[in-house]
């Protein structure tokens, strides 16, 4: 079976099939989008989480690592009920749209990196506090500065919430519903495939979505090492 | 990360999202089943609908369940299921018009080549169901409140047996689509009942043949509904009508019994 | 350059008028759980120029210090520095630590991230010319050697123009070149008013900056006098087994 997979995996790559493309592209848009926003929103998250003191600080910490555990189905289905159209945003009609999964990862990575930032963060900041208590930085100036500083350990946080946005299939398939030509990701074709009973080309598909994440990381990698030849220390 | 950058971003985004929407107004949702997809009836005939008519028909397939209950939330404008009790409960509920019968085929059931149970060649479901549980094979059940589902609980129960009983033992219930389920049985080696379809269309029979087939109580009706438009403001009523009349016509009629899977028709369009 | 203080730079009013003082502790107490480590401190300090701090390792000298800077908060007791409350103080303090702390990016956008809004650029390669570290802008700040990153350090507490400058054994172990460097910064600091505070065990160094002393044992006071005193004739049985080169428990 596996060689056979690899065979239909070579062809489908060769053949440059159209709907490959289709969903191999919009596979990489969402989730790339979901990740920029994620980073967005997750980055000042962790940092700030990790420079500032408040009572139930802990708690927070605790919360926020649990969330990192968010099952994708969940997800899925609680977007899925805010943004069905008898739900409280149902009338932005966003349903069953590429939008919709967006969303969906954005809620279920943007966990993950806050988390990972906050680690490395906490980190860095036993290392930073005090001088950047003696200069009086405020937060706002800090935050992006941790954030730079730290730049290079970050990535393998983003990259793990790239990841996992890539390869869940939970979410999406109950937010976007799989629509062929509209919704249709790697992950729910390979869904689709198997239900089909067509293993050979649902793990054909695995393996090309395996190639993307391998060549996303490598590449990834090497900018971090050159980076860190740099003098990052 | 500058705010201009932010702004561009999200503006491409809203852009992207607006564009795709734009793409769907001239499109409806139809909530169907996964019987229906997996059997690839939808690949062939939505190019003729589009072209006759104009209308882009996106399709959810998920299970006879829990596409009446999105149908129920407004979140599909047409309803193409197989479980006429159901169906007809919705529209008397108000959440569709009306109910109109679309096609049929037939459920089997399918099992190992060694056939367990010796029912191989049966054209009695009952006797078959019976022996079955009788011999406790192992049986595989969607379990998932689909039209499938429910027409094998009436079965079993018309049998006078109570699998659910013995759920876990020799009836498992995958509470998957029907190709999950056909997947899992022929990987327990277990009895599973399917529409004729799917299973023609399935790609991992491994060395699984048809074992009951012909029973008049297998009958499969599919029926096809336009959701309320009083309940659901939301709903394409105009291009869903257009959908179903299509659907309903000689011409859609004829496409539906033309689809072919091996030379094997595996739909029988019966609209009145 | 360095702010100048009208108090202290002025010679004539220091010798004629009430002298102000520098650095005021009153009953201070620090208690970190269990362990009370600074206990019952008490001194004030009129002289100008260098304060050294000194006393054997976990005397508590690093704590004062950190307590004088607003980094601990004293469990009980007052602070006054430069004759103000403290709160009003930590707005023109600056710390060397004793391991230089530089950003992850070179020489000169370490000055330019501490530098005060507005600081001409000319300020800043002027500072570095200083420390001698001209040539060296673009050089990411955390490949230097020990010496310079210090040199470094004190450039960018130096370009906040304190008023008040601590620092924890800026010159232990680095290359006698960037101690001579530092020394003769902070003795240019100190000509142009600035009060510092400086931790060292160095006795050499001590002698040769040090207007007064504060000798700390066990998280108390010791001793406090001038320089030449605590040389010739320190009172305490500690700073005299101290200086004998004992071992003091």
């Amino acid at each position: 079976m596996l060689d056979n997979a690899f065979v239909e995996a070579f062809n489908l790559i060769v053949s440059g099939s159209p709907e490959l493309t289709e969903i191999l592209w919009l596979s990489v848009q969402v989730s790339l989008t979901a990740l920029f926003f994620s980073i967005t929103l997750g980055l000042p998250i962790g940092t700030s989480l990790a420079i500032t003191e408040f009572p139930g600080k802990r708690a927070c910490v605790t919360i926020l690592n649990s969330l990192m555990g968010l099952p994708p189905v969940v997800v899925g289905l609680l977007v899925y009920l805010l943004l069905s159209r008898s739900g409280p945003l149902g009338v932005l009609g966003l349903l069953y749209t590429p939008t919709a999964m967006v969303i969906a990862q954005v809620v279920l990575i943007t966990p993950i990196i806050a988390a990972l930032a906050y680690q490395v963060m906490d980190d860095l900041h036993r290392e930073y506090r005090d001088l950047f208590q003696s200069l009086r930085i405020p937060l706002r100036k800090a935050v992006p500065t941790y954030l730079w500083d730290a730049r290079y350990s970050l990535v393998t946080s983003v990259l793990a919430g790239f990841g996992r946005a890539i390869s869940e299939v939970g979410a999406v398939i109950i937010v976007g519903g799989n629509i062929d030509h509209l919704t249709r990701v790697m992950t729910t074709a390979i869904a689709l495939e198997t239900s089909k009973g067509e293993l050979a080309i649902a793990l054909a598909l695995g393996i090309i979505l395996l190639t993307l994440a391998l060549i996303v990381n490598a590449a990834v990698t090497t900018v971090r090492t050159l980076g860190l030849k740099n003098a990052y220390v | 990360m500058k705010l201009t950058r932010i702004i561009q971003y999200i503006g491409l985004a809203t852009v992207l999202h607006v564009a795709s929407n734009l793409a769907i107004a001239e499109s409806i949702l139809v909530q169907s089943t996964t019987s229906t997809k997996n059997s690839g009836l939808y690949d062939y005939i939505l190019p003729k609908v589009k072209a006759d008519t104009g209308v882009t028909v996106n399709v959810v397939a998920v299970g006879t369940g829990q596409a009446i209950k999105n149908a129920e939330r407004c979140d599909g404008d047409v309803l193409l299921v197989h479980a006429k009790a159901s169906e007809e409960k919705f529209v008397n509920e108000g959440y569709g018009a009306k109910r109109s019968d679309l096609m049929y085929n037939d459920f089997v059931i399918v099992g190992p080549a060694a056939d367990p149970a010796g029912i191989g060649g049966s054209g009695d479901v009952s006797k078959s169901l019976s022996t079955i549980a009788a011999k406790q094979a192992l049986f595989a059940s969607r379990g998932d409140d689909s039209g499938t589902h429910k027409a094998e609980l009436r079965l079993w129960k018309a049998a006078g047996t109570d699998p659910e009983a013995s759920s876990g033992a020799w009836y498992r219930e995958t509470g998957s689509g029907m190709g999950a389920t056909l997947n899992a049985a022929v990987g327990m080696g277990a009895y599973a009942m399917t529409d004729r379809a799917t299973w023609t269309k399935f790609g991992n029979k491994g060395d699984f043949k048809i074992q009951v087939e012909g029973d008049k109580r297998l009958f499969n009706q599919y029926g096809v509904i336009l959701v309320n438009k009083d309940k659901c403001p939301s709903v394409k009523s105009e291009a869903g009508q257009q959908f179903i009349d299509w659907l309903l016509s000689t011409k859609g009629q004829k496409a539906i019994a033309s689809y072919t899977v091996n030379g094997n028709q595996l739909f029988f369009p019966n609209a009145k | 350059m360095f702010k100048s203080d009208p108090m202290s730079n002025n010679s004539v009013q220091q010798s004629t008028a009430v002298p102000v003082p520098l650095i005021e502790v009153d009953k201070l107490n620090l208690k970190i759980g269990d362990n009370h480590l600074l206990r019952d401190i008490s001194v004030t300090s009129y002289t100008p120029g260098v304060t050294m701090v000194m006393g054997p390792n976990g005397a508590g000298k690093s704590l004062l210090l950190r307590c004088l800077h607003g980094l601990f908060t004293p469990t009980s007791g007052s602070i006054r520095l430069l004759n103000k409350p403290h709160e009003a103080t930590t707005a023109f303090q600056s710390m060397v630590f004793q391991k230089a702390v530089l950003l992850r990016r070179n020489v000169i956008k370490n000055l330019e991230f501490a530098a005060p809004n507005g600081t001409p650029t000319a300020e800043i390669t002027e500072l570095l010319a200083k420390v001698h570290l001209n040539g060296k802008e673009l050089q990411p700040a955390r490949l230097l050697s020990g010496g310079e990153q210090q040199r470094l350090a004190l450039a960018r507490s130096l370009l906040t123009k304190p008023r008040l400058l601590l620092l924890d054994e800026p010159t232990a172990s680095l290359d006698p070149a960037s101690v001579l460097i530092i020394e003769r910064l902070i003795s240019e600091a100190t000509e142009q008013g600035v009060k510092c505070i400086f931790i060292s065990h160095d006795l050499g160094q001590a002698k040769r900056l040090g207007a007064d002393i504060i000798f700390l044992h066990q998280g108390r006071l010791a001793e406090h006098t001038d320089t030449e005193t605590f040389f010739t004739s320190p009172q305490s049985r500690e700073a005299k087994a101290y200086l004998n080169g004992e071992i003091v428990l």
